[in-house]
């Protein structure tokens, strides 16, 4: 029952070259993702700002900063493992092995998404990879359970991972799934994903604790804290958590603490937000990109190889959403009923 | 994103032209400044003043003890609310989407509206639950709901759905003074919220001084003579706008607007219908099961004679709200709907 921190500080790893090498890649290309949505997002919003207007409508919250988590975690997956995301859902979707292109469609509104344009960008869903999320905070968790409870009945190693922010941890939903994966030793991976701001209300503000992987004490299971946003940190400790669940031994919890780069949503100005300033300094990928080429694990050019790479998988499948056809909405109505 | 569409501006002596989202606000603190037992709580209602703008400003005039910022914690949140109300407070706690609902719906029908029942009328529970409904910018299934229906069906709290902001100051003070629970919810598309698309009718005049707008009681926002629509919130304005353009084709559209669901203001849609002869009931909630049939129902109860043609119905066809602007165009009850089912209604 461990309630200590693992963190594995940047630059003394023992990690593969080629896992760290891995590690940025999908770090980059997360990034890389989150920036062309966005500059979609605001490309016909005007004048002024309109929500509803433009090729992505609606609410759009982005993940960029909390990169770290989803590349760590899901290099112990593979897409017969289970993820349940949030309202912030694209780096875990895309880490996980989400086809980019049905994703993006998705995230456009059209015929050729995920769900066929109903869901958009906060209801991916994808049987492919057991890849879900929701919109609903803290309403993630009990269907990740589900998955487990099928898993383990079909005698399988596979795992489910679900995922929160900090300020579900304050959810009866949470509480709920951590008790009764603990009991019933479900093969889960609980991550909080610690942005330190709740919309606009800072973790000192919500939280009785200055550490939720210190609530898994009250269920018996393991917690751990990787400090600093780090990915080599998330990465042993998912590496233990999924460990654990796929011997069979049950649930285990990981908070990260990590960072919202941008706002809660797109939009958002953020003038609640005191610690603006200093949020461009803690973005991990020039620190990780920066530790890799120190220690001669990317080469002199590597870095913009990836970068180019990235960037042209990415606008491939922003050009093919935007080629895609709309949704008939004389078919509006289908799909609600099996 | 909680700056709203116009600055405030004077006009007339005693009242000021501003945004539904200003005249919520505005309620909020005029009884504030009179009642100190009204607190106000929620997610991101403090520093950021409200997601939808309901409290814009509350924070700076009543400090945080008053403007209370919750954890993401609504059963815990709403129950205290319960709680405090029982003791004699008059806690307003906001849900921020009614969507949300669904995680602490046990406090809000089990506890907060069935209390007062269960004890036989010695137990009080004067709080207001505020929440934000409706769709039409592309928010999707799980943040685009109305559900005013479903919380109009369960016994024991009052619910009203303001149109406008003269309304939406009446009707808050109202549901703070009354001495049950009140669902008060507010359509996003009425708030003047800067970064939705412009709608002029959320902008109004608005008496500086308390008033209330009584709970139960419909408003008959435009009198006409051939047709009656009925309805409630954003589709107000839908029909407000195809009353003004049927007029140029001289057909005259009554236009009744409820303000409240609960209790419902049965003798004005009778009394509407009883002059029109024809009934056409636009909701943007869920169509079976609902507003629109209630509403219905109110006629045909009393005499089914009185219409002259059946009545329709212009509401959400029981799907989820889809996230696809194409999709969610067609579902949500557009004034082109509207305008169709009156033109057949009068047709028959």
């Amino acid at each position: 029952m461990t309630t200590t921190t693992p963190t594995v500080p940047i630059g003394t790893t023992s990690l593969e070259p080629d896992v760290r090498r891995g590690l940025y890649r999908t770090m980059v290309l997360i990034r890389t993702y989150e920036e062309a949505i966005r500059r979609e997002y605001y490309a016909d919003k005007g004048p002024g700002f309109d929500i509803g207007k433009g090729l992505v409508p609606g609410e759009m919250h982005l993940s960029a900063g909390q990169e770290p988590v989803a590349a760590g975690i899901c290099a112990h997956l593979t897409a017969d493992d289970a993820v349940t995301a949030t309202h912030r859902p694209h780096h875990l979707a895309i880490a996980h092995g989400v086809d980019l292109d049905a994703m993006t469609a998705e995230i456009f509104g059209r015929e050729t998404g995920l769900g066929h344009g109903r869901g958009g960008h906060m209801h991916l869903f994808d049987p492919a990879t057991h890849f879900s999320c929701s919109g609903i905070i803290a309403e993630g968790y009990p269907p990740a359970l589900g998955q487990a409870f099928a898993f383990a009945r079909r005698g399988s190693d596979r795992v489910a991972v679900a995922v929160t922010g900090e300020g579900a941890a304050n959810q009866g939903a949470f509480h709920e799934s951590l008790n009764l994966a603990a009991l019933w030793h479900l093969p889960v991976v609980f991550v909080v994903e610690d942005n330190d701001w709740g919309i606009s209300v800072p973790r000192s503000a919500s939280t009785s604790v200055p550490s939720n992987a210190a609530r898994a004490a009250a269920y018996g299971i393991p917690g751990v804290r990787v400090e600093d946003n780090a990915v080599e940190g998330v990465w042993a400790a998912a590496q233990t958590a999924v460990a654990r669940a796929r011997a069979g031994e049950g649930p285990s919890l990981v908070e990260v603490h990590t960072l919202r780069l941008w706002g809660h949503f797109e939009g958002d100005a953020q003038g609640y937000r005191p610690d603006l300033e200093g949020v461009a300094g803690r973005d991990p990928l020039p620190t990780y990109r920066a530790a890799l080429e120190a220690d001669g694990v990317l080469g002199p050019t590597e870095a913009e190889t990836i970068a180019r790479a990235a960037s042209d998988r990415v606008e491939a499948a922003i050009a093919a959403a935007k080629a895609a056809p709309l949704p008939d909405p004389a078919h509006a109505t289908d799909y609600v009923f099996a | 994103m909680t700056t709203t569409q116009e600055p405030v501006a004077e006009q007339a002596h005693g009242t000021h032209r501003m945004t539904t989202a200003k005249a919520v606000a505005e309620g909020i603190a005029t009884e504030m400044r009179r009642d100190p037992s009204v607190v106000y709580l929620g997610e991101d209602v403090g520093a950021y003043g409200g997601i939808f703008g309901a409290t814009g400003g509350l924070l700076d005039e009543f400090g945080p003890s008053r403007i209370i910022d919750t954890p993401i914690s609504e059963t815990a949140f709403i129950g205290l609310g319960i709680g405090a109300a029982v003791e004699g407070m008059r806690p307003i706690v906001e849900v921020m989407f009614t969507d949300f609902m669904g995680v602490c719906l046990d406090q809000i029908y089990n506890h907060m509206a069935k209390i007062h029942y269960e004890s036989g009328g010695n137990v009080s529970v004067p709080m207001v639950v505020t929440m934000a409904a409706g769709g039409g910018y592309s928010d999707a299934e799980q943040h685009s709901q109305c559900l005013w229906g479903t919380l109009a069906h369960l016994p024991g709290m009052k619910v009203v759905v303001p149109s406008n902001p003269y309304d939406a100051k009446g009707l808050m003070i109202s549901a703070i003074r009354d001495d049950g629970p009140v669902v008060y919810v507010f359509h996003k598309g009425v708030m003047g919220l800067a970064w939705m698309a412009r709608n002029d009718r959320a902008v109004g005049d608005v008496p500086d001084e308390a008033y209330t707008v009584p709970i139960g009681k419909a408003a008959v926002c435009r009198e006409g003579k051939d047709v009656t629509l009925v309805t409630i919130s954003r589709s107000v304005h839908h029909a407000l706008d195809v009353a003004e353009r049927l007029a140029d084709e001289d057909v005259s559209v009554e236009v009744i607007d409820l303000r409240s669901l609960v209790p419902l203001d049965r003798p004005a849609i009778l009394a509407s219908v009883a002059k029109t002869g024809r009934l056409v009931v636009v909701d943007e909630d869920y169509q079976s099961f609902g507003m629109s049939g209630e509403v219905v129902a109110t006629v045909t109860d009393v005499d089914p004679h009185l219409l002259h043609a059946p009545a329709l119905r212009v509401a959400n066809p029981d799907t989820p709200v889809a996230y696809a602007r194409t999709l969610e165009q067609a579902i949500l009850p557009m004034p082109d709907r509207i305008e169709a089912a009156v033109r057949r209604v009068l047709a028959t």
